[in-house]
């Protein structure tokens, strides 16, 4: 509020409170003073969340650019880093990229094989390089244990060890994992690698096994909204239009699996789907197959569908419903005494009107199903993995970088997802049960 | 969803179908939960109806699955069934203790979780909320985000919780964080935490501003106007999201996976290794126990929304 707006007669400054203080300024600090206290209302979740979830996916961020394993090794008995591999280091360092091994490098790299015997690392270092160019890690171990041994000329030693540290592959690899800070898991994540001249390229064909699997998450996700979409709009539909005492009765139907625990729900899929399971039996004494024509349904792609698409349903059902209940069905009945067919009177008036609730649960569905890990996990077999397994495996092999990578390439797939959903709907829209 | 009198039979026949269609999507989302429950009886070590549990044969069925969830990882389990037996059960058998920890993680995470989201709910409704979308944005994330990459996260991170004071240049030692009970809880509570956030701002829209006004009128302290006013009427929703907190938690296993030691067996993680591994009909057990419990909670919930809306006026009931 501005002076010019102050009724005329009354100067601004004769608006004052009790206490002789301008109006303005009195409820400017009130105002300042009610925000603070909404503020620390929400500063301790704020705070623990920060703790628990943002610093944790920052520490993720960072391992994903993050590997020093070929330069220091982390001791676990007393708990310090050893640097290693400082001459290979210092002679990358004092030569360009593409620079021949000479033998003054051969000479860094027995020395520093040496040490890296003494004090047991060369397993970590070489499973470092190995992540780059696989086949190294034996490489590294074998050497090692005979590097007391050499002597010089080192580089007509070293190749008499093994020759294949004449491999130019080898010596890129381990000049890209010579900084802290490095790319080569996104490269790799992305179906990339180095060649040996260090330029980035296409993996062979049949090695591109990541871009693969982000295509099916997200093809199979697609696949599993839209079966949701079918499948919950009927039902939505039939809640929202009896009567609130049957459809409340009709609604536990929906919700009790909402409630129920995931690995039951999954365990159940595995029972009823199995060769010799519920429903292939089911089949047989229908006389439908035969008894060894038993459909394969679990532990491949159709397993992760089915599963998957019963679990997400009720996400898809929830907020259909909540919109199609605020609907009212005078307009369908004013479109039907305008002379429209039932086909046409849903099609051009009642399922315009379901577009937010098919928003909300279509996104909703999809975010959640490009994340899943338990149920493709347990009745997905090989072809029905999605990406969130393939990060599950890295972790298991302790590839953490790369696992980390992927999943920050997950993550922020889902992050743009989520901002759409916010824009679109709003959090404040998303309700349960 | 009655048929008007003026239906063509073409629409009858679609009316009919259209029915024919929920029912069976209904049978779908029904069938899995229901199944577990008769071959949880099974005397056979099968996963599907025997011959003689379809001729409804008593000998086809048995408690023999529920037994062997109490004998499973006993001492003794052949001995006399005598309190010493029972001891046993309570100190030894695997499931047991899964239940235990499944329920102090659940429990502890759930007081956590529920204490921080109402506090967190009841200050997001106030119109004066600075920056209110994008802090609720942040605090419902964890919900969205795949719980793989948060438990990743968090897997760095308690592996080496001192590591963000390192990078601002505080040198401290601190053990780590990885299979402790510290750990899961935490991990769990903020899991639950989206849900509490959810319900109780829910039930807060519905809130009327100037019954708080009122109260302060007529003399009463932010103290008293809280516990007398404000808190019967949202306590309906924060015990449902109390609930949602405690199913996240109780039904939570990459996290455990992850971050959890040998000593954090939960019955998720149970379960999980029991259907990778062998999987046996006493998971059939555990789950018909589970889908009772689900039954229970769901019937709770359901009760709390309706106290909840007739609390705050909004159902005519």
């Amino acid at each position: 509020m501005t002076d010019q707006t102050a009724p005329p007669g009354l100067g601004a400054e004769s608006l004052t409170t009790a206490d002789g203080r301008p109006l303005k300024a009195a409820l400017h600090r009130a105002q300042a003073r009610a925000k603070r206290r909404a503020f620390l209302l929400v500063l301790p979740l704020l705070a623990f969340v920060l703790l628990t979830f943002v610093i944790p996916i920052g520490i993720m961020l960072f391992r994903s650019l993050n590997n020093p394993d070929f330069v220091s090794y982390s001791d676990i008995d007393s708990g310090t880093e050893i640097p290693v591999m400082q001459n290979v280091q210092a002679w990358f360092a004092a030569n360009p990229q593409g620079t021949e091994p000479d033998e003054a490098a051969y000479a860094a790299l027995a020395a520093d094989l040496v040490h890296l015997k003494e004090i047991k690392a060369q397993g970590s270092v070489g499973t470092r390089i190995n992540y780059v160019l696989p086949g190294s890690r034996s490489l590294f171990t074998s050497s090692a244990r005979d590097a007391a041994k050499l002597a010089p000329p080192y580089k007509e030693a070293v190749l008499a060890l093994d020759e294949k540290w004449a491999d130019p592959a080898v010596w890129q690899a381990m000049r890209s994992s010579a900084g802290t800070i490095t790319g080569d898991f996104y490269i790799l994540a992305a179906d990339f690698e180095r060649d040996d001249s260090g330029a980035i390229v296409r993996t062979a064909e049949k090695e591109r096994i990541y871009l693969y699997l982000f295509w099916r998450t997200f093809f199979l996700s697609g696949l599993i909204t839209l079966i949701c979409l079918v499948l919950a709009f009927p039902i939505a539909h039939l809640l929202a239009t009896l009567p609130l005492s049957k459809s409340n009765l009709l609604m536990i139907l929906v919700l009790l699996p909402f409630w129920t625990s995931l690995l039951v729900r999954t365990t159940s899929w595995i029972v009823l789907l199995q060769q010799q399971g519920v429903v292939n039996d089911a089949l047989v004494a229908l006389g439908l197959i035969g008894t060894d024509g038993r459909l394969t349904m679990i532990n491949n792609q159709t397993g992760t569908i089915v599963a998957m698409t019963h679990v997400l349903l009720p996400f898809m059902i929830l907020p259909l419903y909540s919109v199609m209940r605020t609907i009212k069905p005078s307009y369908v009945r004013a479109a039907r005494s305008l002379g429209a067919t039932s086909w046409t009177a849903f099609r051009r008036v009642y399922l315009p009107q379901t577009l937010p609730g098919m928003g909300a649960g279509v996104l909703l569905v999809f975010i959640l199903a490009v994340g899943y890990y338990i149920t493709p996990a347990l009745v997905g077999g090989a072809d029905g993995q999605l990406i969130s397994n393939m990060i599950a495996f890295h972790m298991s092999k302790a590839n953490w970088s790369l696992a980390a990578a992927i999943a920050t390439m997950l993550l922020f797939s889902v992050l743009i997802l989520y901002w759409l959903y916010d824009r679109l709907i709003g959090i404040d829209n998303l309700k349960l049960g | 969803m009655a048929l008007p009198i003026y239906a063509s039979p073409l629409e009858r026949i679609w009316h009919y179908a259209y029915i024919v269609i929920c029912v069976l999507i209904f049978i779908f989302l029904m069938a899995p939960i229901l199944i577990v429950i008769p071959l949880s009886f099974n005397a056979e070590p099968y996963f599907t109806f025997t011959d003689k549990m379809l001729a409804f044969d008593p000998a086809g069925y048995s408690m023999r699955w529920y037994d062997r969830l109490l004998t499973f990882g006993m001492a003794a389990p052949e001995a006399a069934r005598d309190g010493s037996w029972w001891a046993d059960v309570w100190a030894n058998a695997t499931w047991i203790r899964a239940a235990k920890n499944s329920i102090i993680i659940g429990f502890w995470s759930t007081v956590l979780a529920t204490f921080l989201g109402t506090l967190a709910a009841l200050g997001l409704s106030r119109p004066e909320m600075p920056w209110r979308r994008t802090i609720m944005a942040i605090l419902i994330s964890p919900m969205i985000v795949p719980i793989i990459i948060t438990g990743i996260g968090m897997f760095f991170f308690y592996s080496n919780p001192c590591a963000p004071l390192e990078w601002v240049g505080i040198e401290v030692q601190c053990g780590r964080l990885t299979g402790t009970y510290t750990g899961i809880v935490m991990s769990h509570a903020m899991l639950g935490i989206p849900f509490v956030i959810i319900t109780v701002t829910a039930t807060l829209v519905g809130f009327d501003q100037s019954l708080s006004r009122a109260a302060a009128s007529l003399g009463a302290n932010p103290r008293t106007t809280f516990f007398r006013v404000i808190m019967p009427l949202i306590l309906p929703g924060v015990i449902s999201g109390a609930l949602f907190a405690f199913v996240t938690s109780f039904d939570e296993v990459v996290a455990i996976l992850l971050i959890g030691g040998p000593e954090q067996q939960t019955i998720p993680r149970q379960m999980w290794n029991g259907i990778r591994e062998q999987i046996s009909p006493a998971i059939l057990a555990v789950a018909t126990i589970l889908v009772t419990f689900s039954v229970c909670l769901l019937v709770a919930v359901e009760l709390l929304r309706r106290r909840s809306e007739r609390l705050r006026g909004l159902s005519p009931s």
